[in-house]
């Protein structure tokens, strides 16, 4: 239910954002970026985070070079066995011996993969969706976003144990799943936007020199909506490596032998008396990730957005 | 404000509809029956099961059949609860996550909005950085994480607070979930507060009520908070029916009797007029608040006219 | 988190001197406090259930939850000892016609619902008709026809009427039973609660309602007092039922919970005096702490992998073989499950009475000597490192499941063998492993009586639990012929027979043997160490000053 939480607070703060970032748009042109970027720069909360988050994306490409297990292997001489530098085990070892290091970076790649699918499918549907709503208008407009609140009021754990019946667990779909029922808010943010750009000079000068809808939809507007929607899949990002925790927590994540931080925290979580490497490693690595990904949410907002300082 | 409300329900209706409508086949589609199980049944066995839930009748009738239980008010027989009708398993899983989700919701609000408040006002002090730090950790951690902790600490450890149960609503059977529950919404709301706040104190028609010499308490309390509410209450409006109509998580880590378990249950067991009947209750709540937020966001900012 | 339903599977044991020998048993179906126990001023007890029962009507209970629930409630003509043994019940005798086909009840004149009616011939005739009847929709109305109770078969299909079921109130304490078949364990199949009558009046009059609290009446050792789904059931003592002095316990609450971790927690903060489950993860730690509280019974049942022997190349002996081959374990029952599992080279449990475990090759072979031959196999079934083996593994989630696939998946791939894990949630697997969709996938079954005919008749070809698609004559036959066969030496070397023709064709590979392990505080007095069918009867419990 976390993801809710997030998404929600994400909609609702990069709203404003987006207003700000549009008044900007017209006013500055292109010296915005260059503003934003030195901003952001100056935000130092996000700099640190970035440089975080840079070294956990490394350990988690290279960690596993550094071991002399697999993700996959068993050591039958070392169960549930508690961290050490001698066995090689430094993170310790799970319930069937598997090495922990390993796994907690492995669980790594995938979560940063769900979370950057994820967020992925769900800017590419949301912004589509947004964009021609908006721009199309009228009875249109009308039908997609009843269309939207149709979905909307469905329960999105419905939707979500369905997928998961009907197309069994692989990684992909759970991407597809997962990015699929969060869509709508970026679609709803994007429409707005759009209608407001429509009344633009440039979108109007593009209509009247004949341009297609198409055309228009996808050089003219969906550059223009670029920096929202980053704002908006930095903090989406987190939202879907929590969600997927939260699918894990059902039994509903990844296939084993892979795993993801979700997963493993969720085992980590069941035997936190006996076993608490197990808990705290992985957790550790969630937690400052999400930390990260947070700060550095914030701190594009903050740059696209000066007004909220 | 009459016609708007006629009209929210013109379109409520056959939103409702439709979601019934995809639901209904969509579950149906969902490989396995009701009635799989470990051993297989002898076909004649199962032939009379069906029978008996009008499962070997043709969809379009099974569906004709539930929709003229629907408009009496029935929503089915469960087919996992044998003893129970779904009516009877809302009637009494609802008043538990009502209970539980309404003094979460409470102590969200009065949680997220001083602490958010409190944050702004002192923007970059310690008091700042421990609000926000806080309800990082709460955006962050998982509640499967959290909850089980708490169980550790109060009630394994300290033997303060029983560990799970219901007990007719007794309050130390609450105070967990409750808290589990709310440090979610609490971390969310008090972020949003704060920057919400921050903005408004920011603004022209703020600095003017400070230059003419109000007193600050009163301009807080008097000028700044409301315009301020806005956004919590646009993100609270949806979070409510989340939060009364239950977490999965919080009910299986505290053995509670509420609705969420039955949703996700229900949906893995094929339970199809429980999953059905969740489906329309949790539906209809969520198309009501969300006009309900329209009609506060009307009333807070007089600026938004309703029924644009 | 799923325990298998215990599903009274019976197909044909053999003439057994049941009703004489039983009769003569005299012991007890009531606590037996050792004398010099002191016991606790409040004697209640509350039980982790597992799970929600589907429901707690005798004729429609479906898996262990309800029917732990409804053996506390109701009381069948028999039930069971501690120790597994059949004892009367409400009846207090009977009698077998000479051809071995009706069995006539003498019912107790102290027997009683709990609103004092007493338990009448007719209640029974209600009962056993209502479980048949197609208006009931039971799942468990094929539990008649196995031992072939007169026209059951044809009322289920809806041929005939109810009330022509082969059953007769000769008089109000006398009840008669007419089978088509002499059935010799049809009286073993009593205690279960298919059979448990119900009070008549009260059904008529309340409908699908009277199992609500306040409505329901039952006739065993305690009453419904009250029941709130998914939270808990409480059942109170019956002062009602015939041999109530000898019960100790005043009220029992069962709490339905499915998170394993969770019961573990309230049977910590003393919520619980009995749990359903001990987590994997915690077992070790646990028997390390509080060594008394764990209690691990042997329960009748065999893990095990079915091989979908319809799907090539699984057609193909030799792969079955060396698959099975390749899984070692001990190590399985030693490191993965290690709550004192048995390794299983057998379909049939060690455990089960007058079983003779026969001797095959790759039983006493070393592991070492086991993954050779396996390696071996499989080269010459034309799979090696340039053509390796690839399949599906299917198991239902859950963690157990889990555990043990990746640990035998990890055992296989030294072979050169590519296993997928694929697992699905419960429903889904269930639909794929009936329709044949798959090439490996996880089973279990739990056997319902003491005997080697409730596992073994599973791969007979006509058998609907058959999901290895395993046919083989020779097989069939025997099974069919332990049937008739009145020698149970006779019995049990056939029986042997059949599982060398499984060790030989390997159909499906047996992991381990199932036990039960509970944690029980250690002031609750009477768990039964040796019901082999997990029956923990409330009323054979007490609770020890503490």
């Amino acid at each position: 239910m976390a993801t809710i939480t997030v998404n929600k607070m994400v909609k609702e703060e990069s709203h404003k954002a987006v207003e700000n970032f549009s008044e900007k748009l017209e006013i500055e042109g292109r010296s915005l970026w260059a503003d934003a970027r030195r901003r952001f720069l100056s935000n130092k909360a996000a700099v640190a985070s970035m440089i975080v988050l840079v070294a956990v994306t490394l350990l988690i490409i290279f960690g596993p070079m550094a071991s002399q297990f697999t993700y996959d292997e068993i050591d039958w001489a070392n169960m549930a066995a508690p961290p050490s530098m001698e066995t090689g085990h430094f993170f310790g070892t799970d319930h069937l011996g598997r090495d922990l290091f390993v796994r907690t970076l492995e669980g790594g790649r995938i979560s940063f993969m769900v979370g950057a699918m994820g967020a992925l499918v769900a800017v590419i549907i949301g912004t589509i969706y947004g964009s021609m709503a908006g721009f199309l208008g009228g009875r249109i407009d009308n039908l997609m976003m009843r269309a939207l609140e149709i979905l909307q009021s469905f329960p999105f754990m419905f939707l979500v144990i369905l997928m998961i019946t009907f197309f069994g667990r692989s990684i992909l779909l759970i991407f597809i799943a997962i990015g699929a029922v969060s869509w709508l808010d970026m679609a709803r943010i994007v429409r707005g936007q759009t209608l407001s750009l429509k009344s633009k000079e440039f979108v109007e000068a593009a209509i009247i020199s004949g341009a297609s809808s198409t055309q228009i939809i996808f050089r003219h507007l969906i550059p223009n909506l670029l920096g929202i929607v980053v704002v908006y899949a930095s903090l989406l990002v987190p939202g879907m490596i929590l969600f997927e925790s939260f699918l894990s927590f059902l039994g509903l994540g990844v296939q084993e032998p892979m795993t993801s931080w979700g997963a493993l925290v969720n085992e980590g979580a069941t035997s936190m008396e006996v076993a608490i490497w197990q808990l705290a490693f992985p957790t550790s690595f969630l937690v400052i990730t999400l930390f990260c990904f947070n700060f550095i949410g914030d701190g594009l907002r903050d740059a696209l957005d000066p007004k909220d300082r | 404000m009459f016609t708007f409300i006629l009209k929210r329900i013109g379109v409520a209706i056959p939103t409702l509809f439709i979601l019934v409508l995809l639901s209904f086949f969509l579950m149906q589609m969902a490989p396995g029956s009701p009635f799989t199980g470990d051993f297989n049944m002898p076909p004649e066995i199962l032939a009379n099961l069906e029978a008996k839930y009008h499962l070997d009748k043709p969809l379009w009738q099974q569906f004709a059949y539930y929709l003229k239980d629907l408009l009496h008010g029935d929503l089915g027989p469960s087919f996992k609860y044998k003893d129970y009708t779904v009516n009877e398993l809302v009637a009494q899983s609802f008043p538990v996550s009502i209970t539980i989700g309404a003094l979460a919701f409470l102590f969200t609000v009065i949680m997220g909005v001083g602490l958010g408040t409190l944050a702004a006002l002192r923007q970059n002090s310690w008091i700042d950085y421990t609000v926000m730090t806080f309800s990082m950790v709460g955006v962050v951690l998982p509640s499967f994480v959290i909850a089980p902790l708490m169980v550790l600490i109060f009630s394994i450890s300290l033997k303060w607070l029983p560990a799970g149960g219901w007990n007719d609503g007794s309050w130390q059977n609450m105070v967990l979930p409750v808290a589990a529950m709310a440090i979610l919404y609490v971390a969310a709301v008090a972020r949003i507060m704060r920057s919400s706040m921050i903005e408004t104190l920011n603004s022209n028609f703020i600095r003017t009520a400070r230059a003419k010499g109000l007193p600050r308490r009163h301009i807080i309390f008097k000028h700044a908070l409301k315009p301020a509410l806005l956004p919590v209450v646009s993100y609270l409006g949806p979070a409510f029916v989340g939060i009364i109509t239950g977490s999965v998580v919080i009910e299986t880590v505290f053995g509670l009797p509420g609705i969420g378990q039955h949703f996700v249950n229900g949906a893995l067991n094929r339970d199809y007029s429980l999953v059905l009947g969740l489906t329309i209750i949790i539906g209809s709540l969520t198309i009501l608040f969300t006009a309900v937020v329209d009609i506060l966001y009307g009333l807070i900012d007089p600026k938004i006219r309703v029924g644009g | 988190m799923k325990k298998p339903f215990k599903a009274l599977k019976l197909a044909g044991i053999p003439a057994l001197t049941l009703a004489a020998s039983i009769m003569a048993v005299t012991s007890a179906n009531a606590a037996i406090v050792p004398a010099g126990t002191q016991l606790a001023q409040v004697q209640e007890l509350v039980r982790g259930n597992g799970a929600e029962p589907a429901s707690i009507d005798p004729q429609k209970v479906e898996g262990v939850p309800g029917s732990s629930v409804t053996k506390d409630l109701f009381e069948g003509l028999v039930t069971q000892d501690a120790a597994g043994n059949t004892i009367p019940g409400q009846a207090e005798s009977w009698t077998v016609s000479e051809d071995n086909k009706t069995f006539t009840f003498k019912i107790r004149d102290t027997a009683k619902w709990s609103n004092g009616d007493p338990v009448t011939a007719g209640d029974f005739v209600f009962a056993f008709q209502r479980a048949v009847d197609p208006e009931t929709a039971s799942r468990y109305a094929w539990f008649m026809e196995i031992p072939t109770i007169v026209n059951a078969s044809a009322i289920v299909k809806g041929e005939k009427p109810a009330d022509s079921l082969g059953v007769k109130a000769v008089d109000d304490k006398t009840f008669q039973v007419t089978l088509e078949k002499p059935v010799p364990y049809f009286i073993k199949m009593l205690a279960h609660q298919t059979t448990f009558p119900v009070p008549q009046k009260v059904v008529e009059k309340l409908g699908d309602n009277w199992t609500r609290p306040g409505n329901m009446v039952s006739n065993g050792a305690y009453k419904l007092a009250d029941w709130r789904v998914n939270e808990k059931i409480v059942l109170e003592r019956n002062s009602n039922y015939w041999n109530d002095k000898a019960t100790v316990i005043n009220k029992v609450t069962y709490l339905p919970i499915v998170s394993t971790t969770s019961e573990l927690n309230r049977y910590k903060a003393d919520e619980l005096d009995m749990t359903n489950l001990i987590p994997v993860e915690h077992f070790k730690s646990l028997k390390k702490q509080i060594p008394n509280e764990v209690r691990v019974t042997p329960y009748l049942g065999t893990y095990y992998y079915t091989f979908n022997t319809k799907r090539k190349p699984f057609d193909d002996v030799r792969i079955r073989k060396a698959l099975s081959y390749a899984i070692n374990r001990d190590a399985i029952s030693k490191y993965v499950k290690g709550q004192g599992e048995k390794p299983a080279y057998t379909f049939t449990p060690e455990t089960v009475s007058g079983f003779v475990p026969p001797s095959t090759d790759y039983s006493k072979m070393s592991q070492a000597e086991r993954n050779a031959e396996a390696k071996r196999l499989l080269t010459e079934a034309g799979y090696g490192p340039n053509k390796p083996l690839e399949f599906d593994l299917l198991y239902n989630t859950d963690e157990a499941h889990k555990k043990v696939a990746i640990a035998i998946a990890q055992m296989w791939k030294p072979l050169g063998v590519k296993v997928t894990l694929v697992n699905q949630e419960w429903k889904t697997f269930l639909d794929s492993r009936n329709d044949g969709k798959f090439d490996v996938a996880r089973a279990g079954w739990i056997g319902d009586y003491n005997e080697a005919s409730t596992m073994l008749d599973l791969n007979t070809s006509t058998h609907g639990q058959n999901d290895s698609q395993f046919v083989n004559e020779m097989y069939d036959k025997l099974m069919s012929e332990s049937r008739v066969v009145t020698s149970d030496e006779e019995r049990s070397h056939l029986y042997t027979e059949a599982e060398k023709i499984l060790a030989d064709e390997m159909p499906v590979a047996p992991i381990y043997q199932y036990v039960t392990s509970r944690l029980v505080k250690p002031y609750v007095g009477g768990y039964p160490m040796s019901n082999v069918e997990d029956n923990v009867y409330t009323r054979d419990l007490f609770i020890k000053k503490h």
